[in-house]
């Protein structure tokens, strides 16, 4: 079914699993992984960069509309999951943008194989433990809660008034009890992180790599972000001043400008 | 009927200052330990088992007891040590744990060697439970709440195996894994000590509770919610072929008993301290992620309220200053009438009691019942009470059992009676009495 906006949902299979994946836009594809929350919806970003690109967005398995997968239980099964998906749709080597836990995923499966990729964008992931600081725990917190803790000004900033402001409807509240409960099965212990994760990413080797992260980012400290850069041979890093953890819905301008550079 | 005590061994020092820091959070979970002094927790500690002690030699069938975490509601963290203690220190009740987080405590095998060794130390007197556990014990003993009832189901088959099946053997789960299962420790009670399930109202655990023919203790629930979880019990009774009678129930009940109705009024009102179980933890560390099924989950969603907890918070904020803080007090211990209208504490004179507590039995026909007595109260009136209810109210329960025919699972096997002739299960306790008080 195709909307307004041109996207459209389908049920793709990976093996005999299910998995829904939202289309939308024109061009090479650019695949998007969500985060810990799940699939927050359209936002301004991805109208900018669907004018160049077809943006491939699956809801992780046991996420949204798509079932969960018992075998599944930690984010190295879901890498591997989606290095099928990857080549099932013969998408490699293909574009990939990941935010937070989607950041992580996509981070394992350039450990795991950097060639399923041909540029990897990883907005403030998880998945490394921070040199200084801790990452934000989310479970000791609604869900609500940990999302205006997540960006600087929740109060004021328009896009995210627009997605998450306003009474929580009884879908939303079962759609993010969904996703914690999902985060939960994978990233529980350790909290949202690989120990090996260190010595891993020093095999992505030749990959392109961009690495975005605000510079006040409350859920995962800028210290892991240096050490992504540290680690991933000839990555880029780039620092978003007043930014909190969403540079996707809190510097929408730059963050557009900083992925449409890249991607070129 | 098997009559027995409870008490949440409640840690009470300094309660002014400690009601306050309960109600500043509207929580009993998170109040920072620096408020605990050991001296009087082990003071505490040392009184509880003393009257455990004392309803043995009052004549209780049982003494129960259970296990939180971080938490003043609750010093009991490990309930088997207390147990250990009571195994040895007692002589004839019934040690009754309900129950044994067993996603909490994750390692199954050390679970199964230390409730052997209760039972054969306590010369076959345990009755073992199982639970979930609270959700804010998820979060603190990192347990991972998305699997708590995958680890409940699995830790539970491995606890009989480990008792019944013989060693060595390797057992290998979705969360579990030993290599070499072979309890030299193995319980008394053949084939394992009897198991009772306690609940508050999850469905999911009553079915669950009913296909294994365990009996199912409700903690404290209100009356009309508890009949029905427990018809659904009977409905999943009769698909396994049986009817569930009164020895497949348990009832826990507050209750505080004194010389005159107006004492024990006057005492039973500290069962309120700190919001008592509505403020046992905050909403957002009684649901972690995934520690409710689906369908529960929907639930809450379409309620926005807790439905896991009898009472609920008098505000909805959290108190910002002292005022505040007193507000909350002062609509806390002004909804006393409410607690009691509800039947959810119950207090009076033996003879009071009885009366009160007759109705309760006529209501739900529990097989088992017991008294939970708790609230920061003077030592010598914790005394009385105890006393009072071994003395004169447990005797005439036990009248009043046999009379309606409460027989516990001691005296018939739960899961052993036939459904009726027609096939068609009989209905469980007595709904149109409740309609008719109401």
């Amino acid at each position: 079914m195709t909307d307004q906006l041109n996207r459209i949902e389908e049920k793709l299979r990976v093996g005999e699993t299910e998995l829904v994946v939202i289309k939308g836009g024109s061009g090479r594809p650019l695949l998007v992984f969500h985060g810990e929350l799940g699939d927050p919806g359209w936002l301004s970003w991805h109208s900018a960069l669907a004018a160049e690109r077809t943006l491939w967005i699956p809801q992780h398995p046991g996420f949204g509309r798509s079932p969960q997968v018992d075998w599944i239980m930690d984010m190295r099964d879901l890498a591997s999951f989606y290095a099928r998906f990857v080549r099932e749709q013969n998408l490699a080597p293909v574009d990939v943008i990941g935010f937070s836990l989607g950041g992580w995923l996509a981070a394992e499966m350039a450990v795991q194989n950097s060639a399923q990729f041909a540029r990897m964008i990883l907005v403030g992931p998880t998945g490394l433990r921070p040199p200084q600081g801790e990452i934000m725990d989310m479970f000791t917190v609604t869900a609500r809660t940990y999302l205006n803790r997540n960006v600087l000004n929740p109060n004021t900033n328009p896009e995210f008034k627009k997605l998450f402001g306003g009474e929580q409807t009884p879908a939303q509240f079962e759609a993010w009890e969904d996703a914690r409960a999902q985060t939960a099965r994978l990233a529980w212990k350790p909290y949202m992180f690989n120990q090996a994760m260190p010595h891993l990413l020093e095999n992505v080797v030749g990959l392109p790599t961009l690495l975005i992260w605000g510079r006040e980012d409350p859920v995962v400290p800028l210290s892991a972000g240096e050490l992504y850069h540290a680690k991933i041979v000839g990555s880029r890093l780039v620092v978003l001043d007043n930014c909190g953890h969403m540079p996707e819905v809190e510097k929408v301008e730059e963050f557009v400008r900083e992925v449409r550079n890249f991607l070129k | 009927m098997h009559i027995m005590f409870f008490t949440e061994r409640a840690y009470h020092g300094n309660p002014e200052v400690l009601e306050d820091e309960i109600l500043k959070r509207r929580s009993f979970f998170g109040v920072p330990n620096k408020f605990f002094d050991a001296e009087k927790g082990a003071q505490l500690l040392n009184e509880y088992i003393d009257e455990k002690v004392y309803c043995d030699e009052l004549g209780f069938d049982g003494v129960m007891l259970n296990e939180h975490h971080g938490t003043p509601f609750c010093m009991g963290a490990v309930m088997d040590v207390e147990a250990s203690v009571l195994a040895r220190v007692t002589k004839r009740v019934k040690i009754v744990l309900l129950g044994n987080p067993t996603p909490v405590v994750s390692n199954p095998l050390r679970l199964a060697e230390e409730l052997a060794m209760i039972d054969m130390l306590s010369g076959g007197r345990l009755v073992p439970g199982f639970i979930r556990g609270a959700g804010s014990e998820q979060l603190f003993n990192n347990a991972n709440p998305a699997y708590n009832r995958e680890y409940f189901d699995e830790a539970h088959d491995f606890i009989i195996q480990a008792w019944t099946r013989p060693g060595p053997f390797r057992f290998e789960g979705k969360h579990f894994h030993y290599r070499f299962v072979n309890p030299w420790v193995l319980p008394l009670q053949k084939p394992h000590p009897p198991i009772w399930i306690p609940g508050l109202i999850s469905p999911e655990t009553v079915v669950w509770t009913a296909n294994h023919k365990y009996p199912y203790v409700a903690l404290a629930t209100m009356l009309k919610p508890t009949l029905e979880l427990w018809n659904m019990y009977a409905k999943i009774a009769a698909d396994q072929g049986y009817q569930a009678g009164p020895e497949n129930f348990g009832y826990l009940q507050p209750v505080f008993c004194h010389e005159t109705d107006e004492k024990a009024e006057e005492f039973g009102k500290a069962f309120l301290f700190g919001g008592g179980f509505s403020h046992f933890a905050r909403p957002e560390w009684m649901f972690p992620p995934g520690y409710n099924s689906k369908e529960a989950t929907r639930r809450l969603a379409s309620q926005f309220a807790n439905p896991n907890l009898p009472g609920r918070s008098t505000i909805d904020h959290d108190p910002e200053n002292d005022d505040e803080v007193r507000e909350l007090k002062q609509r806390l211990y002004n909804s006393y009438a409410d607690w009691q209208k509800q039947g959810q504490i119950v207090t009076g004179s033996p003879k009071t009691l009885v009366k009160k507590l007759r109705y309760i039995f006529e209501v739900l026909r529990p097989g088992i019942f017991s008294f939970w007595l708790d609230g920061p109260v003077p030592l010598k009136d914790r005394r009385t009470c105890v006393k009072l209810l071994g003395e004169e109210v447990v005797p005439a329960l036990r009248e009043i059992a046999k009379e309606m025919g409460l027989t516990s699972p001691f005296e018939v096997k739960p899961g052993s009676r036939p459904l009726p002739p027609s096939g068609k299960y009989e209905p469980v306790g007595n709904a149109e009495l409740l309609e008719a008080s109401a």
